[in-house]
């Protein structure tokens, strides 16, 4: 009998959910019936809501059974799992077929979680390196004018045009320039780019070795954030195989060009995110955030031209080479071209990795896909774009996903995190959190950001607490504006922007005292 | 995440020496050393210091700088609790409460028999499933107060075992 392949993921999310139990009690459970089956450790595709997400190869195509729990696995077996049946209960049918996934336009994430992440035949046969090849043909100006043709904007938060960054680096004359990965996200919410580097890690090493050639760096270094460990430990294997393979080193598919990478990882600094406080702990330094000018583009990691790009950024132009900067720019609304990564999460019955067309609207995510609160209360407030984002109460969850939508109504897309709150969610709460959160990950070189958010907390509390609650709403105000005035970068300039949402939007919660026990503390 | 509170300066010079030659190589050193010894142990500072031809004020500057760095030898087990948003919104709040309850600390402290470090942490990027923890690096998803005891008990089990091996 040939082996029945068995598809149970490897990500981070799934490892959290039990994927290496259930693995192990299908193997264990296979022997023992004398079942023979081939175990491949895939990526996830990004239905967090469904992990263990486990699959069955059958010639009608991949069958997906899930969330699977080890009890799960000997009734699985029995009701047909290894013929690709559908009675058990947690049968969900083809697994392209299933609406959730059906109904998201991949560009970036269409390799995830249908590949072995580390496997380089199973990248190959996924289109992957075409972009590379292409770019190997290519000359460094016209590979940056396929990226600019694409409209790609920056994924990390401030949406600038990657090819119009990428011009700046080619045309700075220097012996030594540097790709850098920006992979500290930080943003709670957000977890698309652990997803490249844990479901599809050799996307991300082609992004950045294009981004090499356009350039002509020769050096990248992905930063990592520390509580990442297994991205750290993926990207680690995948660079050693690519090396192997010709596709990093000294001399790229034989093309006399050459490109080396190298992973380093951070250490649990919020700030770091930030691109000038990355260079700086690259650079072996305490993570404070750098004037500008000079732009990293002119003077960047050690004082040379720098590309710095998050990690979807990057994950985007394998695609963009491929297929072609026009392909990529189809799709989308205005000025935000291609697809938007949007990470469902919070309070979410099916919370996951949602890859669409710029221009949704933000309600139809939460609903057509999220289905919903968890807890199956009310949705109340929304969290869009990590912890300096806004709080969007329901007269904004009409908005379009798209960057200009989103400003132009005092919103934030950012990295594209969603974060759900249903109506148990005590607003002054949050507010004092987004102070306390600025207080705990500033890097201390401004004193509106450091001394202002400190002063947030205690005034936070004097409000909650009712002590001259009048006055301490207007210092708040005033706070929050010093703030926005006086702070070098956005985390001490945006803080602002959850805390004012939150009073704007829900006044009535600053008017309540908390209960003694549901007290928020600092850490 | 085994911490052998016993290091050596050889220890320290041998992780120096196979990392100083990289460009920016004082975080690549400080994990390397937080790796094999569990912690920063203060007197690897003015080994550090020497090889990098660096003050010993820049390098407490760096390792202060940063909320993952210890200078003190850590618990057998380390847990982490996500303090943020999508994990707030999931009863993280009353998760961590029930926990600095259950092992009678707070954070950035150790149980008084040396087994369990309790960490704050903001996101450990399983935003979809949360609240979430980590043990030693692993994180575990829609964690609450019951499932939180049964790893509890299998952690001071396991710690149980250890002591009496050692003994
Ligand atoms: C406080 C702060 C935190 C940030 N965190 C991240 C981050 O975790 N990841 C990221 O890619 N960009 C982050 N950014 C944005 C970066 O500074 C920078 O704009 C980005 O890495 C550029 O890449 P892109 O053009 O591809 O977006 C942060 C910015 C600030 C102010
Ligand atoms: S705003 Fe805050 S984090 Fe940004 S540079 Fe100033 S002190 Fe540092
Ligand atoms: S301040 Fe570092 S984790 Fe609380
Ligand atoms: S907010 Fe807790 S895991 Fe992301």
């Amino acid at each position: 009998m040939m082996a029945v392949r068995v598809f149970v993921p490897c990500d981070t999310t799934a490892l959290a959910m039990g994927a290496d139990d259930v693995a192990q009690r299908l193997l264990n459970e296979a022997e023992q019936r004398g079942l023979a089956i081939e175990l491949v450790r895939n990526g996830s595709r990004g239905a967090c809501w469904l992990e263990p997400l486990v699959e069955v190869e059958t010639p009608d195509g991949r069958q997906a059974y899930g969330p699977v729990s080890t009890e799960d696995i000997p009734s699985l077996l029995d009701q047909g799992l290894l013929e690709g049946k559908r009675e058990h209960a947690l049968a969900l049918g083809n697994t392209e077929d299933i609406a959730w996934l059906a109904n998201q336009q991949r560009f970036t994430f269409a390799r995830a979680g249908i590949t072995d992440p580390l496997s380089l035949s199973d990248y190959l046969a996924h289109d992957g390196f075409r972009g590379l090849e292409r770019a190997l043909t290519l000359d460094t100006q016209a590979i940056v004018d396929e990226v600019k043709a694409s409209g790609l904007r920056g994924r990390g938060g401030a949406a600038f045009p990657t090819g119009i960054k990428w011009q700046t680096v080619l045309d700075a004359p220097a012996e030594q320039k540097y790709i850098v990965c920006n992979a500290d996200e930080g943003d709670s919410g957000t977890f698309a780019d652990r997803m490249v580097m844990e479901c599809d890690p050799y996307m991300l090493i082609e992004g950045m070795v294009i981004a090499g050639l356009a350039v002509g760096a020769t050096q990248g270094y992905i930063y990592v954030r520390s509580e990442y460990p297994l991205s750290c430990r993926m990207l680690d294997e995948a660079i050693l195989r690519a090396e192997a393979a010709g596709y990093l080193g000294d001399n790229l598919r034989d093309s006399g060009r050459r490109f080396h990478l190298e992973v380093r990882m951070g250490a649990g600094a919020y700030i770091c995110g930030e691109e000038t406080s990355l260079l700086e702990s690259l650079e072996g330094k305490r993570g404070l955030v750098r004037f500008k000018p000079p732009l990293p583009a002119i003077e960047g990691l050690f004082g040379k031209p720098t590309v710095v790009n998050n990690v979807l950024s990057l994950a985007a132009v394998p695609f963009i080479l491929d297929k072609g900067g026009d392909a990529y720019a189809e799709v989308g609304l205005g000025r935000s071209r291609g697809t938007l990564v949007v990470q469902l999460a919070g309070n979410v019955k099916r919370g996951g990795l949602i890859e669409l067309a710029f221009g949704t609207r933000l309600r139809q995510v939460m609903e057509d896909f999220g289905g919903g609160t968890h807890s199956g209360r009310p949705l109340r407030a929304v969290q869009v774009g990590g912890p300096l984002g806004a709080y969007l109460p329901e007269s904004q969850w009409d908005l379009p996903l798209d960057y200009e939508s989103f400003s132009g109504d005092s919103a934030v897309l950012g990295h594209g995190g969603i974060v759900m709150f249903d109506d148990s969610v005590d607003m002054a709460e949050q507010a004092r959190f987004s102070m306390e959160f600025c207080k705990v990950e500033s890097c201390g070189k401004c004193t509106p950001c450091r001394i202002g958010s400190t002063r947030g907390v205690e005034v936070v509390d004097r409000i909650r607490h009712n002590q001259n609650r009048d006055a301490n709403l207007a210092l708040l105000e005033e706070l929050c504006e010093t703030m926005v005035d006086g702070s070098l970068c956005a985390m001490g300039s945006m803080t602002p922007i959850p805390v004012q949402s939150a009073l704007t939007h829900f006044p009535n919660d600053f008017l309540r005292t908390p209960d003694a026990n549901a007290e928020g503390e600092s850490s | 995440m085994s911490a052998s509170i016993e290091w050596s300066s050889a220890q320290v010079q041998d992780s120096i020496d196979a990392l100083k030659h990289k460009p920016g190589a004082l975080l690549p050193i400080l994990h390397a050393i937080q790796q094999h010894i569990g912690y920063i142990p203060d007197g690897s500072v003015p080994i550090i210091a020497k090889s990098l031809n660096l003050s010993r004020a820049e390098i407490h500057g760096v390792i202060s700088f940063y909320h993952h760095f210890r200078t003190t030898p850590p618990g057998h087990h380390v847990i982490q609790v996500c303090r943020a948003e999508a994990c707030q919104a999931m009863g993280g709040r009353q998760l961590e409460a029930h926990i600095k309850d259950r092992l009678g600390i707070n954070h950035h402290a150790t149980t008084a028999d040396g087994g369990i470090s309790l960490e704050a942490v903001y996101c450990l990027g399983n935003c979809a499933c949360a609240p979430n923890i980590s043990v030693n690096e692993r994180v575990h998803g829609r964690m609450n107060n019951t499932h939180f005891d049964a790893l509890f008990e299998e952690i001071s089990d396991a710690l149980h075992t250890q002591t009496l091996e050692v003994k």
